[in-house]
């Protein structure tokens, strides 16, 4: 399943780099990006594991950008 | 829109009341009130830590937040330490205005940054935000277009954007396609007639037949496909990556040589070391990538978004850059070149004859036919003679027609045609670039009509506004005759075509002259771009750099197989894409340039401490808003 999302205050295009990264990493991610020219988040992930996946990719924002919000 | 975000109004306000109270600060210290000795200091530094954490508590919880995660090295990191130690060497004043700077450039560089992104969604922004949706009963309920079924009845009210592509059911009326195609001219839609999503309808109600669903519809996949095109990074914007990759490990290095090495060397290193931590420290702040990080992509994302707005989809930031490298632009010419469509261009007529009586015994003749050839004379034909008179009309499959007009029998057709019924006709100076098609009354030639097949208009000023733009050699490729792609070339004032070829035959052309440009440039060869219609060109499309699909607005097929989709028919868009091209990668390359100048110049001043943290401080943010700001060029007209 592949789902966008809004981020909100997604300040800085290094960081929207490292988010990416880290989302990547996430087990079940297939594909993943962060867009700071667009301020957007699309995952691709498995669909049993979308749930988890997500709120991995939570966390790992506000790791990277403890400012930054997802719209979900 | 609103002016700033909730974050931004916050932000300014921290820095305004920091701003008021270290001004006060400095009159304080400067007057004297407070003693110049051990417990003055304290005090001194204590208030000064006010307008400090004021201004720079986001820095330094960030700070904080990135050791523990450990994401070390990033811009709050390095402000957060290099104050510290300013702090530390007693340069209290400068501490507070240096991370009062910072903040004052990092609000500007998030205001330019909202504010291009918001000019570029501007360009972009096609899709409907609701649509109209008629109920049973008649009445009419507001969607969101995201709820659109296949098959909805929705009527779309004048000035409103069309939701999804539909049939018009009822209505007619004139649709303004240009955000779609940059083409001013609205577009004639009718009963039956399709609509396609993010049109703007003109002065009439329409309903419609919703044929997809917002997700499959036209600007739906267009947006996706724009928000896509930055993933594909160029190879400016990967070289800023890699770059980064070593460049912040390098200079963290050479940053604790110079924090430790110096201060060891002269002897003193309890003297000397607070001196040259803060020389450090000020390299550390100079050294963020920032200025390039954002602003390359900055300028990819405002090129892409710039030739949206002119109908031209590019599908990713590596395109944009083979765009400003073409070489050698190859063409397809029927439907590319040309209109694709057969016209009259010529009329001849024997002794005796005129010209439209020639037109009107043959249009009389084909008006039945069905032929693209027939049509063409039947449309060039002013006064016709009433269907009634038109009997008896006999087709010979390949070679030509023959009916009754009045009382006089008419044949026409192609020169095997009239050998067989032995009539003679006269090869005279009609033979051209086209068809030949030779007119015939009660047995005896009248006359030769061509019909070819138009270049179209504005094609041979695309073309010369290509060659102009930097590309050395427009080739044109055709499976027709090598005289009617002579006489095309001749109009454009193409040089170089192939004639005859089958489909297969354009992939071997198309790789041989990639080929020659690796012959000529080795590695840093020119490109080479294909422009077709996109619908029979797939292979070609796939071998060349570039792929350019041209009239694709609706054909998911063609905008599925080119990197450069034109949304209308208008060969004029692919030299001012080019265009676009080109400025997009100088402004990069500017950026580039820039920072990297100012920043090893202020590096190495920083070294020898000619250089303090107010000049790092703008090394840092002060270029990264300069080259936002230049990047935002791309958006100006």
């Amino acid at each position: 399943m592949k789902k966008k999302f809004k981020l909100i205050d997604l300040d800085c295009a290094n960081c929207a780099a490292k988010m990416e990264e880290a989302i990547k990493k996430i087990d079940g991610v297939n594909d993943a990006s962060v867009s700071f020219m667009t301020q957007k988040m699309m995952i691709d992930a498995e669909d049993d594991k979308f749930e988890q996946v997500l709120a991995e990719a939570v966390k790992c924002i506000s790791k990277v950008e403890p400012d930054c919000q997802v719209v979900l | 829109m609103e002016r700033f975000t909730k974050k931004q109004k916050r932000e300014l306000k921290q820095i305004l009341i920091a701003f008021v109270l270290f001004v006060v600060l400095l009159a304080v210290e400067h007057s004297g009130i407070i003693p110049e000795d051990g417990a003055g200091r304290w005090i001194l530094l204590a208030l000064y830590l006010v307008p400090y954490f004021i201004v720079g508590r986001d820095v330094v919880r960030k700070c904080f937040i990135g050791i523990k995660n450990r994401q070390l090295f990033d811009e709050s990191f390095l402000m957060t330490l290099a104050t510290a130690g300013a702090f530390g060497c007693g340069e209290f004043g400068e501490a507070v205005a240096v991370m009062l700077f910072y903040q004052v450039g990092e609000f500007f560089q998030s205001y330019a940054v909202g504010k291009s992104r918001g000019s570029i969604a501007d360009l972009m922004s096609m899709a409907a935000d609701f649509a109209n949706r008629e109920t049973e009963d008649g009445s009419v309920e507001v969607i969101d277009p995201d709820d659109i079924e296949v098959g909805d009845i929705l009527v779309i009210k004048p000035g409103e954007k069309v939701p999804t592509d539909a049939t018009v059911i009822e209505g007619s009326g004139l649709v303004n396609t240009s955000a779609l195609t940059g083409e001013s001219l609205p577009r004639l839609v009718s009963e039956g007639g399709q609509v396609i999503s993010g049109c703007i309808n003109g002065e009439t109600l329409l309903r419609v037949r919703a044929d997809k669903e917002f997700d499959d519809c036209t600007v739906s996949q267009i947006l996706e496909l724009v928000e896509e095109a930055s993933s594909r990074k160029s190879v400016t914007e990967n070289f800023i990556t890699r770059f980064a990759h070593y460049y912040t490990p390098a200079v963290v290095i050479a940053a604790l040589v110079l924090a430790f090495l110096p201060p060891l060397v002269s002897g003193h290193f309890a003297a000397e070391f607070g001196k040259w931590v803060l020389r450090a420290c000020t390299f550390l702040v100079i050294s963020c990538p920032c200025a390039l990080v954002i602003s390359v992509p900055l300028a990819f994302f405002g090129g892409i978004g710039a030739a949206s707005s002119k109908g031209v989809l590019v599908k990713g930031s590596n395109y944009l850059e083979l765009l400003a490298d073409v070489d050698t632009a190859v063409s397809d010419k029927t439907g590319t070149l040309t209109e694709g469509k057969f016209r009259v261009s010529m009329v001849e007529a024997a002794d005796g004859f005129d010209t439209d009586e020639v037109i009107r015994y043959a249009a009389a003749a084909e008006a039945g036919s069905t032929h693209p050839i027939a049509a063409a004379i039947v449309a060039a034909c002013d006064k016709p003679f009433a269907q009634s008179k038109i009997k008896d009309v006999r087709n010979y499959a390949g070679k030509g027609i023959s009916a009754v007009v009045g009382r006089d029998t008419v044949a026409v057709g192609n020169k095997g045609f009239f050998e067989d019924t032995g009539i003679e006709v006269l090869e005279t100076s009609a033979d051209v670039s086209g068809t030949n098609c030779y007119v015939a009354k009660n047995g005896r030639y009248i006359g030769t009509i061509v019909v070819t097949d138009m270049p179209k208009k504005g094609a041979a000023e695309a073309i010369r506004n290509m060659l102009k733009a930097g590309v050395r050699s427009v080739v044109m490729l055709t499976g027709d005759s090598e005289k009617a792609a002579a006489s095309v070339a001749e109009q454009l004032g193409i040089t170089d075509y192939r004639a005859g070829l089958l489909p297969q035959d354009k992939v071997h052309v198309v790789e041989s002259l990639i080929k020659a440009l690796e012959e000529r440039g080795g590695k840093k060869r020119g490109r080479l771009a294909f422009i077709g219609d996109g619908i029979n060109d797939a292979p070609v499309l796939s071998v060349s750099d570039i792929g350019i699909a041209m009239g694709s607005l609706g054909s998911d097929a063609a905008i599925e197989a080119a990197d450069v989709v034109i949304m209308d028919d208008d060969l004029g868009k692919i030299p001012v894409v080019m265009g676009i091209a080109r400025k997009t990668l100088s402004i990069s390359k500017q950026n580039i340039a820039f920072a990297l100048f100012v920043k090893f110049s202020c590096l190495v001043l920083g070294a020898v401490g000619i250089a303090n943290m107010w000049i790092a401080v703008f090394a840092d943010v002060g270029v990264a808003v300069i080259c936002i700001l230049n990047s935002m060029r791309m958006l100006s007209k």
